[in-house]
């Protein structure tokens, strides 16, 4: 399988009256084509700015490279970009505020396709009610606005606009943290349907764990704009190295009432990523932080076969069982 | 009821809702057992909109029992906030109005029936015998106050036994180092924005205790924070209730939260309690259908499934609700006994109840 994207080292850092906000300090990872990929952290660990990056929808980057099928996005003039636009889509967290409440179901979604030339005119209308039923929705509700729906259905609508252009790549940045658990359910599984029917890749940004176990074929984990841990779902689920993802995985409720937590609480809040920690960003809170920690910064390094981690705990390890 | 016919409907609610020098016996009531710290019984809230009435609250009758956490869990849109509006008095008025049943809080050598209770009573027992913790800290609380000054306005408005200033300032600093901020000296003097949301959910909760009330009501205390701090608002929730005694009303979307810190359960659906009883009861053996779909839908770490389950279609149109069960039209084990009247309650054990005919046809 060929890697569809692959960003490399990219860095996004924004001014502010105080110094340099550091959002995104060094990022690198890759998605194959037809999996997804799930990119988790607590808010402000600069994932959504990761994910804007990545469609270039931020401006220019402050460093680094992000590869779509081999081209450098940042590199394209507006016109080549522009052409490729449709093959990268983004559906949004909050589908009240992502939808104009001026235009029609039906005109949202034709708006991008006429636009883009996706389809000749004679097909429009049919094209839009293709890609309406399969994303369960009637297409009565073309002629309504968007006022009229649900939370769960507005998203369903803006699924549907994204996948009426005939996307490669759909960046989602929380598309279920909006909705009720019930309706969640629904929309996760028809992410899933869509992805096997159109050979879709995604990029699934959220802060619940669960959903991102669920959907996801491997998990980034960042923090304070680094990534610290990155491994196939299964393993890191298995596994978490990184004490972070340990303390980020405890947190998460279980509706089990005999499941007795063994929480490890951390200490404080997420610092300032304007004057980040020295050294592994997560020190202060660590409750395994050694004397190396606030020194030297853990790089992503192997410590299983495709389980990578930054942290001085492994790679020390590794050091030593070499000796 | 038309527009005109709403509209004197509500005007009438109002004036009885703004008389003053209510006698106490018009509001004072008995609780059914001294052991709880509220009961519901039988409440109904409705809301009178251009568009129609608003049941949004109807019929919910579940008890607080003193020192536990009862958990109310539902969709948005089912009532759960609502009820805790009520319970304070805090509904959009004149639309909102409770219009039926009782709200009995019990104040230790007497109770008052919320429902009935005048706006003057009200003030003295909202932050100290029942106060509240709402869902967004960064909009509870005054951005042109500094934090101690909004905890102390509480104390002096309520706690007699503080009355200088230096004693007031000492219990916010002695609040303040229990709900766990690090430096008390330095929040006191911060405003809200120099905190982040973790710590200011923190001084919410200080507010909130500040007068050992018997009862505090958390509306989705931890809906707008980050899992790491989550957790650690429920831990500090769960040490105040054992070190305090307070009884906790939960408000949650979140089984998983309910399962870490209730007692207790209520399943709210459409207005309406479908199942309740503690939180083994309703989390390891769930009766209701929706109960089950709700467990089902989420995705649980460390469980695999190829698909998650999901309730087809949405919750009915709150104006036009059906005279059968809400639930009917997304139910998988619909029969036809569902089409008739709303089932009633049935027990299940001393403290799990639902309504629903499945359990009916075989009991």
């Amino acid at each position: 399988m060929d890697d569809i994207l692959s960003v490399k080292n990219l860095k996004k850092y924004f001014p502010s009256p105080n110094g340099l906000v550091k959002a995104v300090d060094d990022v690198s990872f890759s998605v194959k084509r037809g999996t997804t990929m799930g990119l988790v952290g607590e808010s402000g660990c600069g994932k959504s700015t990761t994910g804007r990056c990545v469609l270039r929808l931020s401006g220019g980057l402050t460093g680094g490279q992000v590869l779509f099928q081999n081209q450098d996005l940042y590199k394209l003039s507006k016109k080549a970009l522009r052409a490729l636009r449709p093959k990268l889509q983004i559906i949004f967290q909050d589908p009240f505020s992502s939808l104009s409440p001026r235009l029609t179901v039906g005109e949202l979604m034709k708006e991008a396709v006429r636009e883009h030339r996706i389809v000749p005119a004679g097909e429009l209308e049919h094209h839009i009610d293709k890609i309406m039923e399969n994303c369960g929705l009637k297409t009565s509700y073309k002629s309504r606005y968007p006022h009229e729906f649900s939370g769960g259905q507005r998203q369903r609508i803006c699924i549907a606009r994204a996948l009426a252009l005939n996307p490669d790549f759909v960046l989602c940045d929380e598309p279920v943290s909006a909705l009720d658990v019930s309706i969640q359910a629904q929309i996760v599984n028809l992410l899933q349907k869509l992805q096997q029917e159109y050979g879709l890749t995604y990029l699934f940004i959220s802060h619940d764990l669960s959903v991102v176990e669920h959907i996801c074929d491997t998990v980034a984990v960042m923090y304070l704009g680094k990534i610290v841990e990155y491994a196939p779902t299964k393993a890191l689920f298995d596994k978490p190295l990184h004490p972070y993802t340990q303390a980020l995985f405890s947190a998460i409720p279980v509706p089990d009432p005999n499941h007795k937590l063994q929480r490890i609480l951390l200490q404080g809040n997420i610092p300032s990523p304007i004057d980040p920690p020295s050294g592994c960003r997560f020190h202060p809170r660590c409750p395994h932080a050694m004397d190396i920690c606030s020194r030297v910064v853990p790089v992503l390094a192997k410590v299983d076969a495709d389980h990578t981690c930054a942290c001085h705990l492994y790679h020390q390890v590794r050091e030593a069982s070499k000796e | 009821m038309n527009k005109q016919q709403i509209r004197s409907y509500t005007k009438l609610l109002e004036r009885q809702r703004r008389k003053t020098n209510v006698p106490e016996r018009c509001y004072r009531t008995q609780m059914k057992d001294t052991g709880n710290a509220v009961e519901f019984d039988n409440l109904q809230v409705q809301f009178f909109t251009d568009n129609g009435i608003v049941k949004s609250v109807d019929g919910v009758s579940f008890c607080v029992p003193t020192g536990k956490v009862v958990g109310v869990v539902g969709e948005s849109g089912c009532g759960k906030s609502v009820t805790s509006l009520a319970l304070m008095q805090l509904l959009q008025r004149p639309q909102g109005q409770i219009v039926g049943g009782e709200i009995r809080l019990n104040l230790q050598d007497k109770a008052y029936d919320i429902a009935k209770t005048p706006e003057a009573v009200m003030r003295q027992l909202r932050g100290s015998a029942v106060s509240m913790i709402f869902q967004e800290p960064m909009t509870a609380l005054n951005p042109v106050f500094t934090v101690g000054r909004q905890i102390e306005e509480v104390i002096s408005f309520h706690d007699r036994r503080y009355a200088t200033a230096q004693e007031i300032k000492n219990r916010t600093l002695e609040l303040l180092e229990l709900v766990g901020i690090p430096n008390p000296q330095g929040v006191y003097g911060m405003y809200p924005h120099q905190l982040s949301g973790g710590m200011r959910q923190r001084v919410m909760i200080a507010i909130a205790i500040a007068c050992n009330p018997r009862l505090v009501v958390a509306d989705e205390p931890t809906t707008a924070l980050d899992v790491t701090i989550q957790a650690q608002i429920l831990e500090l929730l769960a040490s105040l209730r054992d070190k305090l005694g307070t009884a906790i009303l939960l408000i949650t979307h979140d089984l998983g939260v309910v399962a870490g810190i209730a007692d207790l359960v209520v399943v709210m659906y459409a207005g309406r309690v479908v199942e309740q009883g503690t939180v083994q009861e309703i989390l390891s053996c769930p009766a209701h259908p929706y109960t089950i779909g709700l467990l089902a839908s989420k995705p649980v770490v460390g469980k695999k499934t190829d698909s998650l389950f999901s309730i087809p279609g949405s919750v009915p149109d709150p104006v036009n609700l059906p005279k059968h069960c809400y639930f009917h039209s997304r139910c998988s084990h619909a029969t036809q006994a569902c089409t008739g009247e709303y089932p009633a309650e049935i027990q299940l054990s001393p403290t799990h109840k639902v309504s629903c005919y499945k359990e009916n046809t075989h009991g």
